[in-house]
């Protein structure tokens, strides 16, 4: 049985401990006044050697964002793009821009928290939904691994009560991420009223939209507390697989409505932040960068406890088949990157395109680096065989899918929250250092409860028998083929 | 002739074809070729025969296929007949690149896949119409056939055969 370290547990809490008081102080430092802001804005621009282009930079945002955020004007788009350019330099005078600043500077240590959260939730919820699909597939060789995954769902409970109070947040007022809440957006002749949104308002409405992040929270939650109980029940049950079999059938109602929150979640959580723009392949753009950093993520826990002699019967065909998804699932992110991208480039259609103009101007190299971390990176490491079952590889490759895929996240949400505004300093990095602190805390704890192999499941022996006739496992001869 | 004579070996499971396969090996003979009805995973390690290469072919024609769309492409949309795409008149590849991207994807799993198949079969000398070089149909059913060339010592492989379970042992004479 695997145990916890204390070692591991301090340097867990001390994770957790660190990223709160970071998330506090970017908290604390956000500007409360226009005053603060025309201060900051006026420090950004006294550093005009270091940043030529920050003013302008700044003058575009404020062109760009306010194409798509409701609050600032109540024109429709186009009437406001040709608004934008004839005035954009001259009549928006700087009062006006300042409270721009300043509202994205108050959502700067929301968004922090928000992309971070976000990226564990989802990986936590894919592991989820990967396990299920084990399950419904009946699969052989992933047995060994079930533990683990079910581990790495445990940080799901802890991510869902941050993301709870995130919701019950946005819906008091208490941040201005979403712009479609802003005060009078469905209210015909408000000065913020706005007819596009307000065509939405049957799905974009705040008592509809709380009501369904909670749904979509308590059903993943309420399947993890269920197949995990039920999977140690399997260990010791000896009922002719009839938990085993009960297993399946929640799996299958599991991955049902799993497909349908998922879909729902990703417009309600991520292109809610710019209600104009829509993508109808949305969800499933979500969905694969969420897999594939879940299939990641399973493979470090796995190579890190294989490590300490906690998985005894997984071998090396186990780690070549996670990376077979890695690598799988990261072709399968581009596709879909790439087939959102080339059907808005080819319409031109400025609604559209507005999307992939904020992202061009202001998120020029985390928007393309990203292409190459998700891409180009994992293509080249994972594409030969041998190096799929070598644990070196697998991590090295790992890490930049993880980081591409963080920053997938990051320009998904930054772009429409924060704007020109966007930096990697302490918000950012202490809210990945407080969930990555909560994931280790959860994950290994988690582990440490229960047999490490599902002794009960019927299909057990074939995967410790698990082979992939192409490689050498190391530490065996060619006898033990 | 003595050299041209070679042994059939049958056997009628995989695993004990494999197992006999080892065990001729660990004895010195060399093994001409087994048929089987399926693939047998591990036969290839077992018999001691090189890892394909193929794999290295299949990235080399995708490269080809991948250089002929750019060619292609630049050649219909931008040189010989300038389109307008996507209303974006700018009649530059760079910058028209997107529209073709699904164009290249294609051709370089077209290429890659049509030209390994040619290849494969160069390399397993067959094309259509020939004839079957099989020796026996059972192989095409449920027997596996070892065939080993023989060298003045047909007496000592019977014996070996027999041990590691052969159902069914001939001597023929290769044509």
């Amino acid at each position: 049985m695997y145990q916890f370290s204390g070692k591991l547990k301090t340097f867990s809490l001390a994770l957790i401990a660190l990223g709160l008081i970071g998330i506090v102080i970017s908290f604390a430092s956000a500007p409360s006044t226009i005053d603060e802001a025309k201060e900051i804005i006026a420090h950004q621009s006294s550093h005009g050697d270091d940043h030529a282009n920050t003013h302008e930079d700044v003058k575009e945002t404020h062109q760009s964002t306010d194409a798509h955020h409701s609050q600032e004007d109540a024109h429709h788009s186009e009437v406001k793009k040709e608004h934008h350019v004839e005035t954009a330099h001259g009549e928006h005078h700087d009062d006006a821009h300042a409270e721009h600043v300043l509202h994205q500077l108050q959502n700067k240590p929301w968004s922090a928290l928000y992309v971070s959260l976000f990226f564990f939730l989802g990986i936590s919820l894919l592991v989820l939904a990967f396990y299920a699909a084990q399950r419904v597939a009946q699969s052989g060789w992933s047995i060994v691994l079930f533990r683990v995954m079910e581990a790495i769902t445990a940080n799901l409970v802890p991510t869902s009560i941050v993301m709870l109070i995130v919701v019950i947040a946005a819906a008091m007022h208490m941040n201005h991420m979403f712009p479609w809440m802003a005060e009078g957006v469905f209210t015909v002749g408000h000065e913020n009223y706005d007819p596009i949104v307000d065509g939405k308002s049957w799905w974009i409405n705040l008592p509809g939209w709380t009501i369904r992040s909670i749904v979509y929270l308590a059903i993943w939650n309420a399947y993890r507390w269920f197949i995990r109980k039920n999977s140690i029940k399997e260990d010791t049950a000896n009922d002719n697989n009839k938990t085993f079999k009960l297993n399946y059938n929640v799996s299958v109602g599991f991955i049902f409505l799993f497909m349908l929150t998922e879909s729902m979640m990703s417009w309600d959580w991520i292109m809610g932040l710019d209600p104009h723009w829509f993508s109808t392949l949305f969800g499933w753009y979500v969905l694969a960068s969420l897999l594939v950093s879940a299939l990641t993520v399973i493979a470090f826990v796995t190579i890190y406890l294989r490590s300490k002699g906690a998985l005894p019967a997984v071998n090396d065909s186990h780690i070549h088949d996670l990376a077979k998804f890695m690598f799988g699932f990261s072709v399968f992110w581009t596709y879909l990157w790439f087939a959102q991208f080339m059907l808005i480039w080819y319409a031109d259609i400025p609604e559209e395109t507005t999307y992939f103009v904020a992202r061009f101007n202001e998120y020029k190299l985390p928007f393309l680096a990203m292409v190459v971390m998700n891409f180009v990176f994992p293509i080249l490491l994972l594409l030969n065989s041998d190096f799929k079952s070598m644990p070196w590889f697998v991590l090295i490759g790992g890490v930049v899918i993880l980081a591409g895929h963080y920053v997938d996240i990051f320009v998904m949400v930054m772009p429409a929250t924060v704007g020109a505004q966007w930096s990697f300093g302490i918000p950012e990095f202490s809210a990945l250092l407080f969930f990555l602190g909560i994931f280790i805390y959860t994950v290994f704890s988690a582990f440490a409860k229960a047999n490490p192999l599902p002794k009960g499941n019927p299909y057990l022996e074939e995967s410790t028998h698990f082979h992939y006739y192409n490689i050498e496992h190391r530490g065996e001869g060619s006898d033990n083929h | 002739m003595e050299s041209s004579k070679v042994i059939h070996a049958f056997y009628n499971d995989d695993e004990i074809v494999l197992d006999a396969v080892k065990a001729v090996k660990a004895d010195g003979h060399h093994i001409e070729e087994v048929f089987c009805p399926f693939p047998v995973h591990g036969l290839d390690k077992a018999m001691g025969l090189a890892p394909t290469k193929l794999a290295i072919t299949a990235f080399f024609y995708g490269i080809t296929g991948l250089s002929v769309a750019i060619w292609m492409t630049n050649y219909m949309m931008i040189q010989d007949w300038p389109q307008d795409i996507g209303g974006k008149p700018s009649f530059s590849w760079a910058e028209n690149m997107p529209a073709f991207v699904p164009i290249m994807f294609e051709l370089t799993v077209f290429f890659a896949a049509h030209l390994m198949v040619i290849t494969f079969y160069m390399r397993s000398k067959i094309w259509p119409f020939k004839k079957a070089e099989n020796p026996d149909p059972r192989t095409t059913d449920d027997h596996f056939l070892m065939e080993i060339p023989v060298h003045n010592n047909v007496d000592e492989l019977t014996s070996l055969l027999e041990k590691t379970g052969a159902v069914e042992i001939n001597l023929v004479d290769k044509h």
